[in-house]
């Protein structure tokens, strides 16, 4: 098949429906994107300490092993047997010295490379191969691996940039500051949202959207669009990072601004206020920033709650949300308590992240049946040029999330914007 | 051995609770814990791996209040009714004779706007159960979640 869009303007300040609901386009994604020259999210090093420590994972619907090994150095591979396409390791998590496929006990060293092969000479000279197989030519496919301040990405091109360009000094930055000491791993939660993987990776570039939805943020002061924030984008505009600052508005500027009709900081405050405190940890004051690697992570700070979250499509109309939460080895027990207190705030049944899922599978769910020519309007912050903006109420970065998605999926319309 | 009584009352509770639950009667839910409690949603997995990351982590019971004033006030969530089945309830006696270690399955259906149910969550209450002048109430409620990549989202108490 060979791709044909059709987009009605060059800034892709309209989208169509049929992009978020058509199996031959996934199919494409999955080649072109994240089989593609692109970087995905695999894990944390702090995730697979030791040597031998092991972790299953996906980047979109390819299942991946990541091993540390006994160098200390960490290898990603396709975690589908060679030799009859079983997945090798069955565990989310664990320490090994060998990976074996349970089927017919084809096992491999932590690099990929195929080790063990039973009855390969057959029994007493009947069965088994023939004397030109070599293991060599059937280990685990490797994904080319980088580490960058403990956060282990992989790729599957050979083509792609190192990782240092591929994220460019915001997203560098980003990860530099929620990563500048070691972590520890709190624990994880996870969902299945019931959409198509677009439209969170739209939702997580739509600075405005919070402050409508998620009214807990409003309502509690945590975070208005009235703040003193903006959005930053690398130099593709493939990645994004929204940002606010601690108490840099008043509820007398929000009041104004919403109309009052959102503002219910008079009547509603919270009996225990202990789940909002902000413990001021970098050098900004920054109380929010959520950068957005694309195509499939996110890190996250909102006042002391860390994390990171993870898309794995699964399908064209599913996928799983990973949320992994971390501290800082040198957290003392009021602080670790302190950050597992406000991650009342994220994840699935988060106050401020709960309305995310539903937001997506109405939208999922109303636009199935539209037509070829329907699409969504995408231009708070004007329309044309993509670029970052030092006011919070737009929607740029998703112009800036399709100009890359249709340059990698060779669907760009003319003179197009990047 | 557990006065016959106090079975019966603890009994009642988890009834209360499901019923509580089950007809969006949050604010009577909250009457089922004592002011000191402990109200916790787990990810099996977490206490699999030694973790501590909870899915929802009420110290006390304002901060269950503020969970159900925000649910009312500031949410948006799927719309759904609930339905919970809770059985094999046993029920361990402390050192405390007014402190009871509880432990009980459940089974938590969700039907949407439609009409069209599934099976949402299902896992094991570990909980702690204190009686105050003769009526049970939770002093601690811990929800081992089994099925821990929760469907769709989380709202409403399990």
């Amino acid at each position: 098949m060979s791709l044909n869009v059709e987009w009605q303007r060059r800034d892709y300040s309209r989208v169509p429906y049929w992009l978020y609901h058509d199996t031959d386009l996934y199919n494409h994604e999955q080649k072109l994107i994240f089989r593609g020259t692109t970087w995905s999210y695999l894990c944390l090093e702090a995730e697979i300490p030791e040597t031998g420590d092991f972790k299953t994972t996906w980047v979109g619907d390819t299942p991946i092993l990541v091993n540390r090994n006994k160098d200390g150095k960490i290898h990603a591979v396709v975690n589908r047997c060679a030799h009859r396409g079983a997945a090798v390791c069955r565990h989310a998590q664990g320490n090994t010295k060998v990976h074996t496929c349970i089927y017919h006990r084809w096992s491999y060293d932590l690099t990929g490379n195929l080790i063990g092969i039973p009855f390969q000479r057959g029994i007493q000279g009947l069965g088994g191969m023939d004397d030109d197989f070599d293991k060599a030519d059937h280990g685990l496919r490797k994904l080319r691996v980088a580490c960058f301040k403990g956060v282990i990405f992989g790729s599957f091109s050979e083509n792609s940039e190192n990782i240092e360009d591929y994220l460019g000094p915001m997203m560098q930055g980003h990860i530099t500051r929620l990563f500048h000491k070691p972590i520890k791993v709190l624990g994880y939660q996870r969902q299945r949202i019931h959409g198509n993987w677009k439209f969170y990776l739209e939702n997580l570039r739509d600075t405005y959207h919070a402050s409508l939805l998620h009214e807990f943020l409003v309502t509690f002061g945590l975070d208005r669009a009235t703040q003193k924030g903006g959005v930053e984008m690398d130099k593709r505009h493939r990645h994004n990072l929204t940002y606010a600052h601690a108490s840099s508005d008043s509820d007398l500027d929000a009041k104004e601004a919403y109309g009052g009709n959102k503002i219910n900081s008079d009547k509603l405050k919270l009996l225990d206020p202990s789940l909002l405190e902000f413990h001021q940890e970098y050098a900004d004051d920054r109380n929010l920033a959520i950068s957005t690697m694309f195509p499939n992570a996110s890190f996250q700070q909102l006042n002391n709650s860390l994390a990171t979250r993870q898309i794995q499509p699964k399908g064209v109309d599913a996928f799983d949300l990973i949320w992994t939460y971390f501290g800082y080895t040198d957290d003392d027990i009021d602080m670790t308590n302190h950050r597992l207190r406000q991650l009342n705030l994220f994840g699935p049944g988060g106050l401020v992240s709960m309305e995310d899922a539903e937001a997506i599978e109405i939208a999922h769910k109303a636009s199935s049946s539209e037509e070829r020519d329907s699409t969504t309007v995408i231009e708070v912050g004007g329309k044309g040029e993509i670029s970052d903006r030092d006011y919070r109420v737009n929607d740029v970065p998703i112009r800036g999330f399709w100009s890359y998605y249709a340059e990698l999926m060779g669907i760009e319309p003319e003179g197009a914007f990047r | 051995m557990i006065e016959t009584e106090k079975r019966f009352a603890i009994e009642d509770l988890f009834s209360a609770y499901a019923s509580c639950l089950d007809s969006d009667r949050l604010e009577e839910w909250l009457d089922l814990f004592v002011e000191k409690c402990v109200y916790k949603i787990v990810p099996k997995q977490n206490l699999t791996l030694g973790l501590p990351v909870t899915l929802m982590l009420c110290e006390n019971k304002n901060m269950l209040r503020d969970r159900i004033a925000s649910l009312r006030q500031a949410n948006e969530y799927s719309i759904h009714t609930d339905r919970h089945l809770i059985s094999n309830v046993c029920i361990k006696t402390e050192s405390d004779a007014n402190t009871f270690m509880v432990e009980a399955n459940y089974a938590l259906f969700q039907t949407d706007n439609e009409g069209n149910g599934c099976l949402y969550s299902f896992g094991t209450y570990v909980d702690e159960v204190l009686f105050d002048e003769n009526i049970p109430k939770f002093l601690c409620k811990t929800v081992i979640v089994d099925n821990w990549s929760i469907p769709h989202m989380l709202s409403t108490p399990i």
